[in-house]
């Protein structure tokens, strides 16, 4: 096996793999976002995974970033390079807050 | 549900605001002297005496949703519009309260437009929250039902002696806040309403609520009270909704306010599960499992009677 397919491959299992280890998931289920807060290291990636059987979506406060409407079982992930403050809604249902604090 | 008829003071029953709930079809208005009433969809001899205006209202088809509440919401959808077609005596149109389709999909809004037009009724929609979902946040709805309307869909138009007024509270919705129709549409809406005689029946139609049932789970608009405060001098006002999957009814002053089911899936009631989600309901039971019925009255006003048939019901 030549090295890129080595690459290729361990590339593949690790993006294949659900989510790696440092990075966060946030449960979508009951119209809430679980946790509703969530405190990570800047470079990490969030995904949100809907769990409930009617379509939300992960919207910024101020739209800087918009999801896909996420049918159940669909997932939305955003990598936070800077640290701050991130609040979101739901595109659909906006009384579903959530924020992500991003502290080096 | 006859038994749930109040007869207060001596009023005669048909005076009785009536509400009968059911799984699905639609509700049949009828505006007679001004003043809507509904009366029962399968309810042929009322059906044949009403005068006046008569139209219908369907709401939430999702078409699309195939989750365990309703694997098959296109059925529904389908028995909805049997029925419509199956009337004695056509109404003379239809409102769709939105959440036509579960996700904006293309192909869900030409099931949905191909199933719900072989009614052969011309049909008024407005859009839900699902309906707008598409990459263009409500493009796809506005290309295909956007035709003389403002902004995000809304418009007005008259018939029968009735102003008919659909408003757009799904879009633009901010963090933390429910529905929404925005000083845009509010400006609209008293420019529209400015020139009408008190005395003109006005239906407002949209999909979420415009009466505050339960914000706790989004239930409500956040500025519903400036447009209906554009509407307070008329004498007759009533307010039609969806978004709940559930019927509810409010009277106040001149203002009857109602929700009406869904052909998709039941919701619960206010507060009654851990979030607004599908209601599962045991499959036998899907096509009546919405079986409370409420009764209003209003002393010195005509009747609206709202009448809802289960899909169970023959």
């Amino acid at each position: 096996m030549t090295a890129w397919r080595l690459i290729a491959l361990a590339a593949f299992l690790v993006l294949g793999s659900d989510v790696r280890a440092e990075d966060m998931v946030i449960q979508i289920e009951n119209f809430t976002f679980n946790p509703a807060e969530l405190t990570i290291k800047p470079g990490t990636t969030v995904t949100w995974k809907n769990a409930d059987d009617i379509p939300h979506s992960v919207v910024e406060d101020g739209t800087k970033f918009r999801s896909k409407p996420l049918d159940t079982g669909e997932t939305f992930s955003m990598t936070f390079t800077d640290a701050g403050e991130i609040g979101y809604f739901c595109g659909l249902h906006p009384h579903m807050k959530g924020k992500i604090i991003v502290k080096p | 549900m006859a038994d749930d008829h109040h007869d207060e003071g001596g009023i005669s029953r048909r005076h009785a605001l009536e509400c009968m709930l059911w799984a699905g079809t639609g509700v049949l208005w009828a505006v007679t002297g001004g003043v809507p009433r509904s009366i029962g969809l399968l309810d042929s001899a009322a059906a044949a005496t009403a005068t006046g205006l008569t139209f219908l209202q369907i709401s939430d088809s999702h078409v699309g949703f195939d989750k365990p509440a309703n694997p098959h919401a296109i059925d529904t959808l389908k028995e909805a519009i049997d029925r419509i077609k199956a009337m004695p005596q056509k109404p003379s149109f239809m409102l769709h309260t939105g959440d036509i389709t579960h996700l904006s999909k293309p192909a869900e809004f030409d099931n949905a437009a191909q199933l719900i037009g072989s009614a052969g009724l011309q049909v008024h929609y407005v859009p839900g929250e699902h309906d707008i979902v598409d990459e263009g946040t409500g493009k796809a709805y506005l290309e295909r039902y956007g035709q003389n309307t403002k902004g995000a869909g809304w418009y007005s138009f008259d018939q029968g002696g009735v102003h008919f007024i659909g408003l757009v509270n799904v879009a633009n919705l901010k963090a933390g806040g429910l529905g929404f129709l925005g000083p845009d549409q509010l400006e609209w809406l008293e420019d529209d309403v400015k020139g009408l005689s008190a005395s003109t029946p006005i239906v407002v139609f949209a999909h979420i609520p415009l009466w505050s049932v339960y914000p706790n789970w989004g239930w409500g608009t956040d500025d519903a009270a400036v447009a209906l405060g554009y509407l307070k001098r008329f004498g007759s006002v009533t307010v039609l909704n969806g978004h709940i999957h559930q019927l509810m009814q409010k009277v106040e002053g001149n203002v009857t306010f109602h929700t009406a089911r869904s052909t998709a899936f039941p919701q619960p009631a206010p507060g009654t599960a851990p979030s607004p989600g599908p209601m599962l309901v045991p499959a036998e039971k899907l096509r009546s499992v919405l079986g409370i019925t409420s009764v209003h009255y209003t002393q010195g006003k005509e009747a609206l009677a709202i009448t809802d048939t289960a899909l169970a019901d023959r």
